[in-house]
């Protein structure tokens, strides 16, 4: 505990995350706008599955344990069913503002392109559904304590910490694909994120048997992050010319600059 | 309602205006030429501005209305641009708050009230609270509604010395008083042994510094960050002395007030700007936070005078957005320069919105002077007040929220989403908002609905470790 965990934890969490942002996301204005709308679409719908978990709780009996534990997988699963709802209606208004700013541009084309916000979208979710899990047990983290004191599991952090980053790189793949099975009206591509959704919290719900949980769960991540580039239009061909065409630029650039006429012409 | 780039000077709060330098603005000596003169140079996108002032206006109506267009496209393009150059001062403003909030803790302890809220919230039953803080928050809204329309009617009567020493003694006290008291708190909680010469000297450099930044001239950086540095100050105040329900009960009211004030046709806010617009005035510059200075041209090839200033200025004013080319426009706006400095100018230079002289002059500047419109100049003002609602919300959900940082960051990403619309609003209505309505609503909501539904969810999950 202490200022080493608290660092050490943020960066297993976040690091990709802040990674991602910096690079990608802060220098667009118009990235932002879409990243911080889509952090309000999900609390929107977090709000929401809170609101049905909370009558629940209220309409039935404090006291049975077992009915709370039931209702509170209830309320991750309405949960995750909303946030996918929410993700599908930020794709509706994220098209038509693409179209509108299509419409009003100089050249006809807008100037971020859907498969762009796809993942700005995802990565949205990914880090206000991250930051919304962990910042609190970050926090605790700063402070003096032992962890599992009373019999649970020493490794709640470490385990919380790297949950929290899969489910920030998931949130971002799932972004890309469902936008695109949106587009393409690819069903059940939807149907499969949703259902992996499901899968992942519902794995979560067997911690702390954390080789159950983790491993899985990061399989899966891997798996969507495949499919994810594969869906962007990545492929094996792509890496190989991306890692070449570096050198070919290069001496383009050097050609003009040195005021020639290109030997070409 | 006609299009106005002025704006508002009250204290508690402000307004959001757009600073388009030509065909959104009207703040000239007179209205219908300037549109004229706007117009013409919008025939020519990207001629300057100087150019097009004295050549006929022979271009036809097709190109009119293509301009529009443009406009509107340029109008939506670069609106993206002002909405994050908003976004980062807010973001820092209640940065700094909640930052002092966690960590000193004078300012969430209970040392009294204000004279504005008499009625205490320590009762017995329920009932009597919420009946002493809705009085509470009546008294203090009633302040603010007096102060208004004294401001108003001082400004009508062109009692423009009263209003200045107001001004300077508000942020005299401010910027030293409250800094002074700032310091020392900070001072306390980290254990920092601090002498009285040093500390004196610290606050007075701060203080002098910041009087001249924010009521004179200074660089724009400086100028913002002193800015948002006396809005933080203004609302930790505030985050002390309210009582809690007469603090979400006066954010409530208080976004009620702004919009009936701006947007009522006899509101003080509205009449107000409408007074300025009419005398062709610009409305106190220091209780706003505007995103980029204007720059003057080197104007005065005939005034050899004027010249040496205008290119005294232009060093002054070196801290404009990274695509500036050589000469400015002479934007109407001015972006933070004072009464006085402008009718300066105005005396030295002569108003340099639309008169003959000034444009034929440019006009007989070498073509190397081509100063493209840059639209990436122009900027976003958004009022001091709006900033300090800001971090009031915020900083009182980080001090008294139960889900503490979960309801922090919902309140954060709601009051950001209610200035993202505010603008989107601006773009679209171009006329003067209130920024405080939609955002305070968003923030309350999510404030009470995290607070209650989302914190024992989450802390449900969180407890057997469950992911969402």
């Amino acid at each position: 505990m202490g200022a080493a965990v608290f660092f050490g934890l943020a960066g297993i969490a976040f690091g990709p995350a802040l990674a991602l942002v910096l690079l990608t996301v802060a220098a667009e204005p118009l990235r932002v706008i879409v990243l911080v709308a889509g952090a309000f679409f999900w609390l929107v719908s977090l709000l929401l599955a809170s609101l049905v978990w909370f009558i629940s709780v209220h309409l039935s009996d404090r006291e049975d344990a077992k009915l709370q534990y039931g209702l509170l997988i209830f309320g991750a699963a309405v949960s995750v069913l909303l946030q996918e709802a929410f993700r599908f209606a930020y794709f509706k208004l994220l098209k038509k503002a693409d179209e509108g700013l299509a419409l009003i541009s100089e050249d006809g084309r807008s100037p971020i392109s859907l498969r762009q916000m796809a993942y700005v979208s995802g990565l949205s979710f990914g880090i206000i559904s991250g930051v919304f899990s962990v910042i609190n047990i970050l926090v605790d983290s700063i402070g003096p304590g032992v962890v599992g004191i009373h019999g649970d599991s020493p490794y709640y952090f470490i385990t919380s910490a790297f949950l929290t980053m899969a489910l920030v790189l998931l949130h971002t793949f799932w972004g890309v694909i469902f936008f695109d099975a949106c587009e393409k009206r690819r069903y059940w591509c939807l149907g499969l994120v949703v259902a992996t959704h499901l899968l992942t919290s519902g794995l979560t719900f067997l911690n702390p048997w954390y080789e159950a949980s983790l491993v899985p769960i990061f399989l899966i991540t891997l798996c969507m992050g495949l499919w994810a580039f594969v869906t962007a239009g990545g492929s094996f061909h792509n890496i190989l010319k991306c890692l070449s065409c570096k050198q070919e630029d290069d001496s383009r650039v050097m050609m003009y600059s040195a005021l020639q006429v290109p030997l070409e012409d | 309602m006609t299009e106005l780039s002025a704006h508002l000077p009250q204290f508690q709060h402000g307004q959001l205006t757009e600073n388009f330098p030509d065909n959104h603005l009207s703040n000239t000596n007179d209205n219908s030429e300037r549109r004229r003169h706007d117009n013409s140079e919008r025939r020519r996108n990207d001629n300057p501005e100087s150019e097009t002032n004295g050549q006929p206006q022979s271009n036809t109506q097709q190109v009119v209305e293509q301009d529009e267009e443009e406009d509107e496209e340029l109008t939506l393009k670069y609106g993206a641009k002002h909405v994050i150059m908003l976004f980062v001062p807010v973001t820092l403003c209640m940065v700094v708050v909640v930052a002092t909030i966690k960590s000193v803790s004078f300012y969430t302890r209970k040392d009294g009230q204000l004279i504005y809220t008499p009625f205490t919230e320590e009762t017995e039953t329920v009932g009597q609270r919420a009946l002493n803080s809705i009085l509470n928050a009546a008294i203090m809204i009633s302040v603010i509604i007096v102060m208004t329309i004294l401001l108003v009617v001082l400004y009508k009567y062109r009692c423009y010395k009263v209003i200045h020493g107001w001004l300077i003694i508000s942020s005299l006290l401010l910027l030293f008083f409250f800094s002074f008291i700032y310091l020392g708190e900070v001072f306390k909680t980290y254990n920092v042994a601090m002498d009285y010469i040093t500390v004196a000297l610290m606050i007075w450099n701060f203080g002098v510094v910041g009087m001249i930044c924010i009521h004179w001239k200074g660089p724009l950086r400086l100028q913002q960050a002193y800015l948002i540095m006396i809005s933080a100050l203004m609302a930790l105040v505030f985050i002390k002395y309210l009582p809690e329900w007469t603090a979400w009960l006066i954010l409530a009211v208080i976004s009620v007030y702004d919009l009936v004030a701006v947007l009522c046709p006899k509101g003080p806010l509205r009449m107000l700007v409408e007074t300025a617009q009419e005398r062709n005035e610009t409305l106190f510059p220091a209780l706003i936070y505007s995103s980029t200075m204007i720059w003057l041209v080197n104007m005065a090839e005939e005034d050899p005078e004027a010249q040496r200033k205008a290119s005294k200025n232009s060093t002054y004013h070196k801290q404009a957005p990274a695509n500036q080319t050589q000469n400015e426009d002479a934007e109407a706006d001015d972006g933070g320069f004072s009464q006085e400095w402008q009718q300066q100018r105005d005396n030295r230079i002569g108003p340099i919105e639309s008169t003959p002289e000034s444009r034929a002059a440019v006009q007989a500047l070498p073509s190397n002077s081509q100063t493209s419109e840059d639209p990436e100049e122009r900027g976003v003002k958004l009022g001091l007040g709006d900033f300090i609602f800001y971090s009031v919300l915020v900083g009182k959900a980080s001090a008294t929220a139960s889900g503490d940082w979960n309801t922090t960051l919902a309140c954060f990403v709601a009051i950001l989403i209610g200035l993202c619309l505010t603008l989107l609003l601006l773009a679209i209505f171009k006329k003067a908002l209130p920024a405080l309505p939609i955002s305070i609503t968003f923030g309350l909501v999510f404030y009470f609905a995290t607070d209650n539904l989302v914190q024992p969810f989450m802390d449900q999950l969180a407890f057997h470790q469950f992911y969402i």
